[in-house]
């Protein structure tokens, strides 16, 4: 294959990228817009190995018939409340990948650049790696996070601002050794020291920020692994790894902007790190009289439920974690047959990823007419006969909106106290991950169903 | 020695409801208190004495006796003089005895000073506080509901047409239109009435908080613009400014010419109702409106009200009834009488026919209001509210804080462009135009991202970001260049686990988001 005919498999590829991305516009091209994403990739990737640079085809074929046969492997077993972790797994690769290209590019004995373009490739390098090192850790612990090995709580360092700051400008004089270096010693134990202080930094940034903030560290992880790729297509001069980089970042950047904006703060503190720790103890919640948190019982609830006209279920993370979205999706159904009208009600950051609710209720057959968005349905409440909560607890906060010292005031949240009555599905009586009390479960219309939210939606269903 | 209740007959005019009724006598009795009852008591919410009689309850004829015989009394209305007897009850009352009926202490001061005299100790039904912890015992709000659903039936007696809205091949009947003013107990059990027999109701209420109670029952809330909080003690409304007045006069002024029924509810606790529906506005309304003042024995809220009476004025009829409870009297004994049920059984915990008159009991010590003949009267205030009020918001700051903030982002906004296009210009100056060229492609692929993924839908933001997972694996290519290097086997090793990494990620990535959409598809089709 020629150089002019690789970069036309290039362009088309880039092509079926943007298409890829595009046909997720709407549920009905969404399959095929993946599908154009597969196609760019293998015509990428065929164009590549059929170009004259590639001659181990023995290596390459055995990885990555290894590569796909696990990607597959693991792409099937996932269970759908688990997509979370996978997708930040799946980040930490494209991260290790970029660090790994960084230092063999660097080590590349065939490359000969000079003067400014040799400092500007070293610069290309250095941020590939950089980033690519971010990425990596930082995702293996969102990982951890989300997988439970770790803690969810925000782990807070004394000094962390000054931290990160130090590690930054650390990092920046490592580039400038970097860039002078004279012997090749110095220089690959700069990028190393500097590889690092970057995993550090990663493992840092992550770990100091609370659960209930994953959705915006996870498309942030999803921006880094674009960004990884866009400085590696600029230290191998590779245009099609620059567009797929700059796509994936900025689409990573758009869903971390949606998802900060769904809770009311800016990207800075939320990658700052801290919250749910620092501020449970300035809201002024226990000077408040709550007033009662009343229990119920399934029996009273499938009373309710059988007397409705018009019930709305807003699922949480607890859903996903009790996996109980088939048994909801059951008891949508039954009561549909009983002429009920049963709508969805979804949070931008319900779960710990965009979007993470629709998916599991599309696993459980939930049609998506009925699952709408916050906006789309808030002012239905009021015309609501019974909302069923299921273990969610700050999207439905309204301390948000009434009470200017919570700390997640502002933030925009499901009204669901307007409803005539609220079911509240909990497992006790803890805050939510922002660690911020509840004031909604002191309502008038509010009970608790306490319990694991699939146990009770299974009892409930028994009864209907 | 347990003690005995007694449940005297009612003695004022048209007075038909009784203190206990064949149901509650039978929780006195497990209470450990022997009952007796005067004859005829029930009769006239339809309880004869035979039915008393089969729950073992003792019948007297002769009224002295009852009274002299019983420790404990149980009534509905205070005591006053007896029509026949030309004694007052008080008279009859036993020495030390207890008492427990209403008594509205504030103003009766002759009558306290009676039972004082007589050493007794009195529990007022209607000093009970009205907290959420006291609601089974809360007379007031039982009788408020009825006298509230009654309101409703009475107006519809006297008001010439249909509540609901009908079409018929005898032509079209609009619906009735209903004001009804204060959405206390007896305001939603009448938006709830009126509701239900289908007219459009309105409510207006001061207490901004009754807004979802009021919609909940189906009544459009009217509301003026106000700072004020007229959230008063104990569930009441307070007196309000007298700007606040005049632009809630405004209202009703309007509203009188609307609408065809009003019900009046507004009270203010210890002082005379407020006058809200004048001469004028009754005169403004529709020939055949009805207006039905449930404050009439308070003074009534509309000029031109008597209690007791029903009278037309203008054309339109004014219901002053003030023994709405005593026309459902089965439901109201029935509601009046759990409620003393309730209460003795506080006072009897032990259950064994003796009274314990605990004053550390919120409840129980506002509702007694002479202990052993020593006025208790008025209790420390309470402290709680009955509707829980939310938190008024001190947001005055913020708009202006926001402006400045907008202010200083476009700034902002501004110093950032510039920065960026002057680095952008020293770049271009020392980058070779090899570099230049493949930043171009960069930045426009940012843009391109920016609106391609704007558009994507956010039920599909998961399919989305494993997707681009699954594209960022193109990094796979740095790897497949860099592999087949003859020079160094550091190079290949790396490459080599790149690519392993970057292929898991590849077809990991696009797999799931595959099962993710075939799983979206499904649903999809299903609903086709």
């Amino acid at each position: 294959m020629t150089e002019g005919m690789i970069t036309a498999a290039y362009i088309i590829a880039s092509i079926l990228f943007i298409l890829g991305l595009g046909g997720l516009s709407r549920q009905e091209s969404a399959r095929r817009g993946n599908i154009y994403a597969m196609l760019g990739m293998f015509i990428a990737i065929v164009a590549t190995i059929l170009g004259s640079q590639v001659t181990s085809y023995g290596v390459i074929f055995s990885a990555m018939i290894i590569g796909i046969l696990t990607g597959m492997y693991v792409a099937k077993k996932i269970e759908m409340t688990g997509m979370p972790q996978l997708v930040a797994m799946l980040h930490s690769f494209v991260g290790l990948a970029a660090v790994l290209i960084g230092f063999a590019t660097y080590l590349d004995p065939s490359s000969h650049f000079y003067g400014v373009e040799k400092t500007i490739h070293n610069v290309e390098i250095y941020l590939g790696v950089f980033i690519g090192a971010v990425t990596f850790t930082g995702s293996l612990i969102a990982f951890g996070k989300l997988q439970g090995v770790l803690s969810g709580k925000a782990i807070l360092l004394p000094a962390r601002h000054w931290l990160n700051v130090l590690m930054l400008l650390l990092s920046i004089y490592l580039l400038i050794i970097f860039i002078d270096a004279q012997s090749s010693t110095i220089a690959i134990s700069s990028l190393l020291f500097m590889t690092f202080i970057a995993l550090l930094f990663g493992v840092h940034m992550v770990l100091s920020i609370g659960g209930a903030d994953m959705p915006v560290v996870v498309s942030m992880l999803n921006s880094y692994s674009g960004w990884a790729a866009a400085a590696t297509g600029f230290m191998l001069s590779n245009d099609l790894l620059i567009i797929t980089g700059a796509l994936v970042g900025s689409s990573g950047a758009i869903l971390s902007y949606i998802m900060c904006r769904a809770m009311n703060r800016s990207f800075i503190s939320v990658i700052a790190g801290g919250f749910g720790t620092t501020v449970s103890a300035s809201g002024n919640n226990q000077d408040v009289e709550h007033g009662e948190a009343l229990s119920t019982t399934v029996e009273e609830t499938v009373q309710l439920f059988q007397d409705a006209k018009k019930v709305i279920v807003v699922p949480g993370y607890g859903m996903a974690v009790a996996r109980a979205q088939h048994i909801v999706s059951d008891i949508v159904k039954k009561l549909q047959h009983q002429d009920v009208l049963v709508l969805f009600a979804i949070h931008p950051v319900a779960g710990r990823l965009p979007g993470h609710m629709n998916v599991l209720l599309a696993e459980a057959k939930v049609p998506y007419d009925i699952v709408l968005e916050m906006d789309e349905i808030n002012e239905d409440f009021s015309k609501t006969d019974v909302v069923l909560v299921i273990g969610a607890n700050d999207i439905v906060n309204p301390g948000a909106l009434d009470d200017p010292t919570s700390p997640i005031a502002g933030m925009p949240v499901l009204e669901v106290w307007n409803a005539k009555h609220v079911i509240v599905m909990k497992r006790s009586m803890a805050t939510g991950y922002s660690g911020v009390d509840n004031p909604l479960f002191y309502k008038d219309n509010t009970r608790l169903l306490f319990g694991d939210a699939k146990e009770s939606a299974e009892a409930i269903f028994a009864q209907l | 020695m347990s003690l005995k209740i007694g449940i005297p007959k009612e003695i004022h005019e048209e007075e038909k409801r009784v203190a206990a009724t064949p149901e509650t006598v039978t929780w006195l009795k497990k209470f450990g208190f022997s009952v007796a009852i005067e004859t005829g008591a029930g009769e006239n919410a339809h309880f004869s004495d035979d039915l008393y009689d089969e729950m073992g309850v003792e019948i007297v004829q002769d009224t002295k006796t009852l009274w002299e015989h019983s420790d404990v009394i149980l009534k509905v209305r205070a005591p006053e003089a007896h029509p026949f007897l030309a004694l007052h009850e008080v008279e009859l009352l036993k020495e030390g005895a207890y008492l427990i009926c209403f008594i509205w202490p504030s103003i009766n001061p002759e009558l306290m000073q009676m039972l004082v005299n007589k050493k007794a100790t009195v529990l007022a039904m209607d000093s009970i506080p009205r907290i959420s912890r006291a609601q089974k015992f809360d007379a007031l709000s039982s009788m408020a509901n009825i006298a509230g659903y009654r309101a409703v039936i009475e107006s519809a007696n006297h008001f010439g047409r249909f509540f609901t809205g009908q079409i018929t091949a005898a032509g079209k009947m609009p619906p009735a239109t209903v004001l009804v003013i204060g959405a206390g107990v007896a305001g939603l059990a009448a938006i709830a009435a009126a509701n239900g027999l289908g007219a459009v109701v309105r409510a207006f209420d001061t207490r901004p908080e009754v807004k979802e109670q009021i919609e909940s029952l189906g009544a459009e809330f009217l509301w003026i613009e106000t700072d004020e909080d007229s959230s008063g003690a104990g569930g009441y409304a307070k007196v309000m400014s007298p700007e606040f007045i005049k632009a809630e006069m405004e209202l009703f002024a309007r509203q009188a010419m609307e609408v065809d029924i009003i019900i009046t509810t507004a009270l203010i606790p210890g002082k005379k109702a407020p006058e809200l529906i004048t001469a004028g506005m009754v005169e403004s309304m529709k020939e055949g409106s009805v207006i039905v003042d449930l404050a009439a024995e308070q003074g009534g809220n509309c000029t031109l009200t008597e209690p007791g009476e029903v009278i037309v004025r203008h054309g339109v009829t004014l219901i002053g009834y003030t023994d709405l409870p005593s026309r459902l009297p089965a439901q109201s004994s029935q509601l009046y009488g759990t409620n003393l049920r309730h209460l003795l059984h506080d006072l009897c915990k032990t259950k064994d026919g003796q009274i314990d008159v605990d004053m550390d009991d919120e409840v129980i010590r506002g509702a007694t209001i002479i202990k052993k003949g020593e006025i208790t009267w008025p209790p420390p205030a309470p402290q709680i509210q009955a509707v829980s009020k939310p938190p008024k918001l001190a947001v005055k700051a913020p708009p202006f804080r926001e402006k400045r903030k907008k202010k200083s982002t476009s700034w902002f906004n501004a110093l950032s462009m510039l920065i960026a296009a002057l680095l952008l210009l020293a770049l271009s100056s020392v980058a070779p135009s090899n570099f230049m060229a493949h930043f171009t492609v960069f930045v426009l692929s940012c843009f391109v991202g920016y609106h391609v993924v704007w558009n994507v839908t956010p039920a599909l933001h998961t399919p989305l970001m494993s997707v681009t997972n699954a594209i960022s694996g193109i990094i796979v290519l740095g790897a497949l260049i860099q592999v087949s290097n003859e020079l160094s086997t550091t190079v290949t090793v790396l490459s080599a686990i790149a690519i392993l990494v970057a292929t898991i990620n590849i077809s990991g990535g696009f797999f799931v988001t595959h099962r993710m959409l075939k799983m979206f598809q499904q649903v999809d089709r299903r609903r086709k």
